[in-house]
C-alpha cells in the first residue's frame, strides 16, 4: 500500500513534534517535581544548621561546605592544567600524530564513567598516596574528572579569537607568549569561565566518585586532609537509607538550584561570548 | 616572564598538554595492576560466565551482573535513541534557528541533573508506577531502562544534531529541486548523510548507559540474579561494584576492581569507535 507523501509527512511531522515535546516535559516534570517537595523545607535554618541523628534531623550545612570546597579544589588543579594544554595545542603546534594522540586521550577520558574514576580515586590517591578520605583525594579526583570539559571549551574559545587579532600582535613585534597572554587569553575568557562552570556543575551534582574518595563524614572539615560529604552524597545517603524523606527533598531542591544556576550561567556567558564574536 | 622566557614557556606547556592523556594512562595503570591479576588467577571465563557471586565462599562469577548490565543497556537504548534521534531530527529539520538555539541547551541541561536526582525520580514516581500497573517489585530492569533511557538522551540528541547540521544544504535543496517533500528529504538524503554522526551519538548513549552507577542502584533493585523478565529486580556491573567497595577487602576488593577492568575496557572499545566515526566525518568536510 503507498501512502501519498503528503500523509506521510504530515505523520511524521507529529511522530518526530511528539517525541520532542516528550523530551522537554520530562525534564520540566523533573525540576518542578523535585523543586515543588523540596522548596517548602529549605530556609536559611536548613541551610545553616548541621545534620543531626545522621540526617534525620537538623540541616545541610557541613555538606553545603563540602559542596562548595571539593569542586574549588578540582577547578583549582584542572583549570591551570586544562588551559594550558588547549593553548599548547592550538597556539603552540599544527596539528601532528601528537596532538591526534591528546585528542583522542582527552575524548576517551570525557567518555569514562565516574565509578571508575572513583574506584581510580580510591586505590591511587587513598590507599597508594595514603592522602585517605579526604578533601584532598576527592578535589584531585574531580579534577581529572572535569579536565577533558576545560580543555574542550577553552580550545574552542581560544580557536574563536579572530586571526587577525594575533597577526596584528605578531606583527607589533610581540612574541607569542606575549600575545597568547596579552590577546588571547583575555579575548577567550568568557569562553573559558565557561568551561569552568560547567566543570563545576559537574563535580557538584557527582556522586559515585566522590563518595569512596573523599568519604562521607558529616563533621565540619577543618583542613583539606579531612574527610567530607558533598550534598550529593547527602541525597544518596538519605534517599537509600530511607532516613528522612523531607530532608532529602530539600537537599536534592538545594543541589537542583545550585547546578541549574552555574549552568544557566555558564550558558548565558557562552551566548554573550558567541555574540560578540559573530 | 623575563625568569622563564619564551622556550621555557612553550616547554611548560608542552609538558602540561599532555595532563589529560597522562591521567587516563594512570586510570588505566592503577585499574589493570588492581584488577588484572585477579582475573588471570580465577579465569576470565570463569569470572565472566560464572553465575555464582558468592564473596565469602570466595566464588566471583558475575555473569549475573553482566547479563542485568546488558540487558539495562538495551533498554536505555530501546527508550532513548528512537526518541533522542526523533528529537534531534525535529529540532534541526522543522524548527527555526532562533527557537532551536533555545532548546537544545534547555535539553543539555538533562545532562547536568545529578544522576541521583534521577534516581531518586525513578524511585518516587516511576517504580510505584510500574508495582501498581504491571506488577513486580517496582524497582526493576525496566525502571532502570526508562531512567538510563531519559539520562542518555542529551548525549544522542546534541551530537545527532551536530552531525544532521553538518550535512551540506546543497544536498537538501538538490533533493527538494528533484519534486521530494521535506520529510523524503530528511529520511531519504539528509538522515542517510548524517548516518555516522547519529551511530556516534547512539554509542556515546550506550557508553553512559552501561558505565552510570547511582541511578542504576536506586532503582533496578539490586538482585543478584539472571534477569527473566523487565519486572525483575536486576543487578547491574557498576551498582555491584558501588554497593560491596566500602566494606570488601582481600580478594573481594580485586574482584570489584576486575569488574570496573572490565567496564574500563568495554567503555574505551566503544568511544574509541565513536570518536574514530566523529573524526572521520569531521575530516570529510
Amino acid at each position: 500500500m503507498r501512502i501519498h507523501p503528503r500523509y506521510t509527512q504530515r505523520l511524521a511531522v507529529t511522530i518526530l513534534g511528539g517525541a520532542t515535546l516528550l523530551t522537554l516535559a520530562v525534564l520540566v516534570f523533573i525540576i518542578v517535581f523535585v523543586l515543588e517537595k523540596g522548596l517548602p523545607v529549605v530556609n536559611f535554618r536548613f541551610l545553616l544548621t548541621n545534620a543531626e541523628d545522621m540526617g534525620r534531623s537538623g540541616g545541610i550545612f557541613t555538606t553545603l561546605i563540602g559542596t562548595i570546597v571539593l569542586p574549588l579544589l578540582a577547578i583549582i588543579v584542572a583549570a591551570p592544567l586544562g588551559i594550558s594544554t588547549a593553548v599548547y595545542l592550538t597556539e603552540y603546534t599544527l596539528e601532528t600524530k601528537v596532538t591526534k594522540i591528546i585528542r583522542f586521550g582527552t575524548d576517551c577520558l570525557a567518555g569514562i564513567p565516574s565509578i571508575i574514576f572513583g574506584l581510580f580515586g580510591f586505590i591511587f590517591f587513598v590507599t597508594t598516596l595514603g592522602l585517605g578520605w579526604s578533601i584532598l583525594s576527592g578535589g584531585l579526583t574531580l579534577a581529572f574528572m572535569i579536565l577533558p570539559t576545560i580543555i574542550r571549551t577553552t580550545e574552542e574559545a581560544v580557536k574563536a579569537v579572530p586571526k587577525s587579532y594575533r597577526q596584528v600582535s605578531f606583527s607589533l613585534g610581540a612574541t607569542r607568549w606575549q600575545t597568547v597572554k596579552r590577546i588571547i587569553l583575555p579575548n577567550a575568557l568568557p569562553g573559558i569561565l565557561t568551561g569552568i562552570m560547567l566543570g563545576i556543575g559537574r563535580s557538584i551534582g557527582e556522586t559515585a566518585a566522590v563518595i569512596f574518595t573523599a568519604g562521607s563524614s558529616l563533621r565540619l572539615p577543618t583542613s583539606i586532609f579531612d574527610s567530607t560529604r558533598t550534598m550529593a552524597v547527602h541525597f544518596y545517603i538519605l534517599a537509600r537509607e530511607g532516613l528522612s524523606s523531607e530532608n532529602a527533598y530539600g537537599t536534592a531542591a538545594t543541589l537542583i538550584i545550585a547546578v541549574l544556576a552555574i549552568n544557566l550561567t555558564a550558558y548565558w556567558m557562552m551566548g554573550r561570548f558567541i555574540a560578540k564574536r559573530s | 616572564m623575563s625568569l622563564i622566557g619564551e622556550r621555557g614557556v612553550r616547554r611548560i606547556l608542552a609538558v602540561t598538554a599532555f595532563s589529560a592523556i597522562s591521567a587516563l594512562l594512570l586510570i588505566a595503570l592503577f585499574i589493570l595492576n588492581e584488577g588484572l591479576p585477579f582475573i588471570f588467577r580465577y579465569g576470565l571465563h570463569d569470572f565472566l560466565l560464572k553465575s555464582d557471586w558468592d564473596p565469602q565462599a570466595g566464588k566471583f562469577g558475575i555473569y549475573p551482573m553482566v547479563a542485568a548490565s546488558l540487558w539495562v543497556t538495551f533498554g536505555a537504548m530501546v527508550v532513548g535513541a528512537p526518541l533522542g534521534v526523533a528529537g534531534a531530527i525535529f529540532l534541526s529539520e522543522f524548527v527555526p534557528k532562533s527557537v532551536m538555539r533555545v532548546i537544545k541547551p534547555t535539553i543539555e541541561l538533562l545532562a547536568a541533573i545529578p544522576s541521583v536526582v534521577y534516581g531518586f525520580i525513578g524511585v518516587m514516581v516511576l517504580a510505584p508506577l510500574i508495582r501498581t500497573q504491571l506488577g513486580g517489585p517496582g524497582l526493576s530492569l525496566l525502571a532502570a531502562s526508562i531512567i538510563l533511557g531519559i539520562m542518555i538522551l542529551p548525549t544522542v540528541i546534541s551530537i545527532s544534531i551536530d552531525s544532521i547540521q553538518a550535512v551540506p544544504q546543497s544536498y537538501r535543496e538538490g533533493s527538494l529541486a528533484l519534486g521530494a517533500t521535506t520529510w523524503q528529504t530528511i529520511h531519504m538524503v539528509t538522515v542517510r548523510a548524517a548516518k555516522s554522526g547519529i551511530i556516534a551519538s547512539i554509542i556515546l548513549g550506550m557508553g553512559r548507559a552501561i558505565g552510570e552507577t547511582m541511578a542504576v542502584i536506586m532503582v533496578a533493585g539490586n538482585a543478584v540474579k539472571i534477569p527473566h523478565s523487565a519486572l525483575d529486580s536486576v543487578r547491574s556491573l557498576t551498582a555491584n561494584i558501588a554497593l560491596e567497595m566500602s566494606y570488601a577487602t582481600g580478594l573481594h576488593r580485586q574482584a570489584l576492581f576486575a569488574t570496573g577492568v572490565i567496564l574500563f575496557v568495554v567503555i574505551i572499545i566503544l568511544n574509541s569507535f565513536a570518536i574514530v566515526v566523529l573524526r572521520k566525518r569531521v575530516y570529510k568536510k
